[in-house]
Formats: structure tokens, C-alpha cells, sequence
């Protein structure tokens, strides 16, 4: 059973097994493990992004491509549910509509960028993306009549999904199950069945090419494998998911714009938890972005306190300071890179080994 | 034998800025047999074999199959219709299994690759083709390393058995056994008899080695300074006055 969910590609070792299982745990129970408005927003982010973190390593770890324009289509997602809330009314039509268009224009746009210069040598298309994605952020925040520029979307989302809406009058198992609970579990289950769909394609016949593809497109293209077919797939497929992940983002925080979205410094976060987790295995993403997430949450809380108690000390409340937190990030991030340059899914399979 | 080759270039041509690697080279292979490619470093041997598999455009001239022109087709088209190719400079999937090497190479054959949702595990027969032709090469004990931790030997090994699991109607085979110890060669040796004991598939072998060539081939092509320069019987060939000139003094020197 467990096997055919995870396509036979378990994770491998018992730490990473453990850890693995450990989030996923924790995310599934968040609304009652975790209580509280900003505990479950924190896990939201983190199911969204794990299947937004997978779906940039099937470009980058599983097929070698390196693209900037990841957030470009997680972007296009969340625009596409905004505006089809605020334009249309709010519904599930109008969700599915946004939803719908959205998926389209990311699927045209991988299309065209991946026909255009996959062909070509990997730093042009590198360079493409990167280029691609900041004309797209610059348009969208031009675009004000309909994107609501620097300012972004605010909208509303069908009532059973928001705080508003109870489930019953009691709480059950001591905990109020409201709209905003059911929408989080609506989340956590389709972002679930997103990274195992992946999973399944990175074990597919599919997969396997493109891991070829990584490893010497020359031979692969001499095997019989037309490589410029299979890295516009893999663009494209991962665009559609990230797409997903954008919508799933937007309806979450009812808010869409470029900050939440768009912006280059959540691309550069995407690259950070990809390399931390472990690049060229799925549940890479998975501890990467929990990882990831929970320190840019509670790091600046931990300092806090820290700062506090280290009060008298000379220089170390400065350096404590929870402005300082990007800082400390910077610091563990380069760490966790000299020390896993594998990332932690390849440390934790390297020791068992 | 009265068919039309199923192999045949005319003319072929590349030149890399004015120098032309490969000049001129007509050359006709009938189905079923085995011609031996020799000629001095640098004589153009491989780049014939990149024009004829596709890996290097030629800049004049056309290769057929079957008499069909396949000069313009990428690589890929070309190893769908049954050009295999075994590569001189070791080119593998490195941080792959040996296993999952070959069975890239079965998984191609069988047009599998674009499915997105069947497990490539649960895809037996691929699987068991895949050791097939490990144990071909006696390779099937090290189906789990990773093809970059072979040792040269294994590596060549692998090379070839790659190409079989492409089932190819063409096999070219690049120095197939340079920098194999002495043990090792018989097993590629054997392979390339057995291979051509079936009767139908036409074998091009790129070799140094003049014992080997004599043994197996039915006919050899000297190629010099891109040029051919005989062909014919191996003996009447090796006796020939321009490949001692051309191509066994410069071998004799080279060890
Ligand atoms: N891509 C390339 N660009 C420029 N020159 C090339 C290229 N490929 C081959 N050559 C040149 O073409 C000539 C023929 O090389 P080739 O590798 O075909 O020789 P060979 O007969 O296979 O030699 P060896 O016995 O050493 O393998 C050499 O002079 C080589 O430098
Ligand atoms: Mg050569």
C-alpha cells in the first residue's frame, strides 16, 4: 500500500523515513497539534511550498535545467484565482474559471520558453527565464486596473472556507473546526496528492529520462531520446504544478501580489530549499521547506528571546537582534551547504549507507 | 548476396574550419557482415562513425539506410531506425546504476520514455532484457554501482552492453576493447562473433589490434587523413603496399 503511494521510491534510512513521516504527521494534524491563526498559516505556507519546492526540483535536481522563472508560474496561479474572484464574483465557478485560465497561460508560456531555447546551451535558457520572469513581475504590477499593481488582490473566497463558517456548534476532539480548518485540510490533501503524482513521475519511464538527461543529454539523445521533448515536457509539467501551488497560496491567504508571489527573493527561497533538502530527491523538498519555513517564522522569536537573555553582554544582543535574522539564515544556509553540499536527504541516505 | 546495402555513405564530408576530418568516404556495408575501420590516430575513424550516427552534421555528401538518406535526421531519429553506436570514449549515465544504464537503453527501444504515470519498476520485461545484456558482457554482478565507480574495463563493457539493449540492426563498435586487460577482451571479443553469427546484423568495428581484425572482420577499410585508402579481403588489404605504408608502420610505432 505504502509502496504503490510512493511509487516504490521510499525514503530510504531510518532518520529520513523518521523525519519524513514526522512532518508529514504534523502537517495532516496541524489544526490540532499546532492551534492557533499563525501556527496553521506557517503550515499552509509549508504544504505550499513543498509541492512548489518539489516541482522546481524536477527541473532543477531531477533534470538538470536550471530556470528563474518558478515563481513567475506560482505567480500565475495566485493572479489567475484573485482576479477571477474579484472580476467574476465570488465562487467556485469564478475559482475554477481563474483556475483554468491560469493553468493555460503557464502551460503556453513554459511551452513557448522551452521550444524557444531549450535547444540551446543551458546558461542561454537560464537567462531567458530570468529575463522572461522579470518583464512578467514588471507587467504585473503596470497592469493595476487588473492585478491592483504594488498593492495586490484582496478577495473573498467561497463561505464555507473561511473562519466565519463552523462545522458543528462543539468543538470536536477539542478543537473548532471552522471554514479556515477545512480549507487548510483542502490544502494539505491536495497538496499531498501533488507530491506523490510527482513522485510517481519521477518514477516513471518518464523520470528515468529525464535523470538521463541530467546525467549526459549527449548519450541520451544517442539512446533514441529526443532530449528537447522531454525537458519541454518536464518545464511545462512542472509549471502546471507550481501554477497549483500559486492558486492554492492565493485562496489561502485571500490576498494575491507581487511580494506574496512574484518576487525574486521568494525564487532565491525556492533555490535555498531545494539545495538545503537536497536536490534530485522529492522529499528533499519536503524537509527543506519545513526546515526553511519554520526558521523564517520563528527564528526572529527565537533571537528574541535570546537577545533578551543575553541582555549586558556586549555585542551579542546586536548580533541577536531579530532584525539580524536574514543573517543567521545566510549563516545556516552556507553551512548546511559545506557540511550537506548533498543536502540533508543525501547526507541522511550517504551515512546509512 | 544481391540486396542493396543497408548501410552506404557517399562522399561523405565534414570539414572543421578548412581541415576536412572526413573527405570524400563512399562506402557500401551489406546486411550480415563485419568491416573492420582501421587506420592511424587521427585518421577520421570516429568522426566517420559521428556522421554516420548522427552526432556531427555532415558538410557534404549523405548516408543511407536501407537506402533511405538519413544525412539530415538528429541522432535520435538515427538510433530509432537501428544505428547503434558504442562510444570510444567511454560515455555513460554516471551517477546511474549499470543496471539502470542499460535499461535506459531497453526503455528506449521499446518507446516507453514518454510515459508519465506506470512505474518503470513494475516494467518487467524491460528489466529483464536489461540483464540480458548484462550477462552478455558479464556485467550482471555489478548491477547495482554506480556506472562512474567502474573500473575502466567494466565501463567499456557497459558501452557495449548499452548498445545491445538497443537492438540495433547496425553496431559500431569504437575500440571496443582499448584499455581492457588481457582477460576482458575475449568476453567482447566472443560477444562481437556471437553477434555476428546471427546472420542479419551488420557490424562495423573500429580496432588496432591487427590479430582481431584478421579474425573477425570480412573486409577492412583504411581510412587516412580522412580519406579511404583500401578495401578489400583482410588479407589481400593487410598485404597491400599502401596501408603498410599508410596505416601498420604508424601502428607498428605506436605500440
Ligand atoms: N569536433 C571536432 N572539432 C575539430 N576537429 C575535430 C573534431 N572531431 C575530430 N576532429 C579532428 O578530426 C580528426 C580525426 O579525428 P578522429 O577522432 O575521427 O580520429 P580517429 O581515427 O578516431 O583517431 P583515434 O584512432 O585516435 O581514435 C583529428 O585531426 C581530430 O582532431
Ligand atoms: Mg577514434
Amino acid at each position: 500500500m505504502i509502496d504503490r503511494l510512493l511509487s516504490g521510491d521510499l525514503p530510504r534510512g531510518r532518520v529520513l523515513s523518521f523525519l519524513v513521516l514526522a512532518v508529514v504527521l504534523a502537517l495532516a494534524l496541524a489544526p490540532i497539534l499546532f492551534p492557533g491563526q499563525r501556527n496553521l498559516d506557517v503550515a499552509a505556507r509549508i504544504c505550499v511550498f513543498i509541492v512548489l519546492v518539489a516541482s522546481y526540483d524536477l527541473l532543477l535536481g531531477y533534470t538538470g535545467i536550471v530556470s528563474f522563472a518558478h515563481t513567475m508560474f506560482f505567480g500565475i496561479g495566485a493572479y489567475g484565482v484573485a482576479i477571477a474572484s474579484v472580476r467574476l464574483g465570488t465562487g467556485w465557478d469564478a475559482l475554477a474559471i481563474g483556475l483554468i485560465a491560469a493553468l493555460s497561460l503557464s502551460a503556453a508560456l513554459a511551452l513557448a520558453i522551452g521550444l524557444f531555447s531549450l535547444r540551446v546551451r543551458a546558461i542561454f535558457f537560464a537567462m531567458v527565464t530570468l529575463a522572461v520572469a522579470s518583464a512578467f513581475q514588471i507587467l504585473a504590477s503596470q497592469l493595476s486596473w487588473l492585478t491592483g499593481g504594488e498593492d495586490g488582490l484582496t478577495f473573498r473566497i467561497p463561505a464555507v472556507l473561511t473562519p466565519g463558517f463552523r462545522l458543528s456548534e462543539e468543538p470536536i476532539l477539542g478543537v473548532m473546526i471552522t471554514g479556515r480548518t477545512l480549507l487548510y485540510w483542502g490544502v494539505f490533501l491536495v497538496s499531498a496528492s501533488l507530491f506523490l503524482v510527482m513522485l510517481r513521475m519521477v518514477n516513471a519511464p518518464f523520470g528515468r529520462v529525464l535523470q538521463a538527461i541530467r546525467e549526459n543529454d549527449f548519450r541520451a539523445e544517442a539512446l533514441g531520446y529526443r532530449t528537447v521533448v522531454y525537458r519541454t515536457s518536464a518545464s511545462v509539467l512542472s509549471a502546471l504544478i507550481a501554477t497549483l501551488a500559486g492558486a492554492m497560496m492565493a485562496l489561502w491567504l485571500r490576498y494575491n501580489g507581487p511580494a506574496t508571489t512574484l518576487s525574486f527573493s521568494i525564487m532565491v527561497d525556492i533555490l535555498l530549499m531545494v539545495v538545503i533538502g537536497g536536490m534530485g530527491s522529492l522529499y528533499g523538498a519536503i524537509l527543506g521547506a519545513t526546515l526553511f519555513i519554520l526558521a523564517q517564522n520563528y527564528l526572529q522569536d527565537l533571537m528574541k528571546q535570546a537577545a533578551a537573555a543575553t541582555q549586558g553582554v556586549p555585542l551579542l544582543p546586536e548580533l541577536l537582534h531579530p532584525d539580524r535574522w536574514l543573517l543567521w539564515l545566510g549563516v545556516l544556509f552556507v553551512l548546511s551547504v559545506y557540511f550537506f553540499p548533498s543536502g540533508i536527504v543525501g547526507r541522511l541516505r550517504g551515512v546509512e549507507r | 548476396m544481391t540486396d542493396a546495402p543497408i548501410l552506404e555513405s557517399r562522399d561523405l564530408t565534414i570539414r572543421f574550419g578548412g581541415h576536412a576530418a572526413v573527405d570524400g568516404v563512399s562506402c557500401a556495408f551489406s546486411r550480415g557482415t563485419l568491416t573492420a575501420i582501421v587506420g592511424p590516430n587521427g585518421a577520421g575513424k570516429t568522426t566517420y562513425f559521428n556522421l554516420i550516427s548522427g552526432q556531427l552534421p555532415a558538410t557534404a555528401g549523405q548516408v543511407l539506410l536501407a537506402g533511405e538518406d538519413i544525412t539530415r535526421l538528429p541522432a535520435p531519429r538515427r538510433a530509432r531506425l537501428g544505428v547503434g553506436r558504442a562510444f570510444q570514449l567511454t560515455n555513460l549515465f554516471p551517477n546511474l546504476s549499470v543496471f539502470e544504464n542499460v535499461r535506459l537503453a531497453a526503455q528506449a527501444r521499446a518507446g516507453a520514455g514518454l510515459s508519465l504515470f506506470r512505474r518503470a519498476d513494475r516494467l518487467t520485461d524491460l528489466a529483464d532484457k536489461a540483464m540480458a545484456c548484462l550477462e552478455r558482457v558479464a556485467l550482471a554482478g555489478r548491477r547495482e554501482a554506480l556506472a562512474a565507480t567502474l573500473p575502466h574495463g567494466d565501463q567499456r563493457k557497459l558501452e557495449v552492453a548499452i548498445m545491445l539493449a538497443l537492438e540495433p540492426r547496425i553496431f559500431m563498435f569504437d575500440e571496443p576493447t582499448a584499455g581492457m586487460s588481457v582477460d576482458e577482451v575475449p568476453v567482447i571479443l566472443d560477444l562481437i562473433r556471437r553477434i555476428k553469427a546471427e546472420g542479419d546484423k551488420t557490424i562495423l568495428l573500429v580496432e588496432h589490434k591487427m590479430d582481431v581484425v584478421r579474425s573477425l572482420a570480412d573486409r577492412i577499410v583504411v581510412l587516412h587523413n580522412g580519406r579511404l585508402v583500401a578495401d578489400g579481403e583482410p588479407a589481400a588489404v593487410i598485404a597491400s603496399k599502401v596501408v603498410q605504408e599508410a596505416y601498420l608502420g604508424v601502428a607498428a610505432s605506436d605500440g
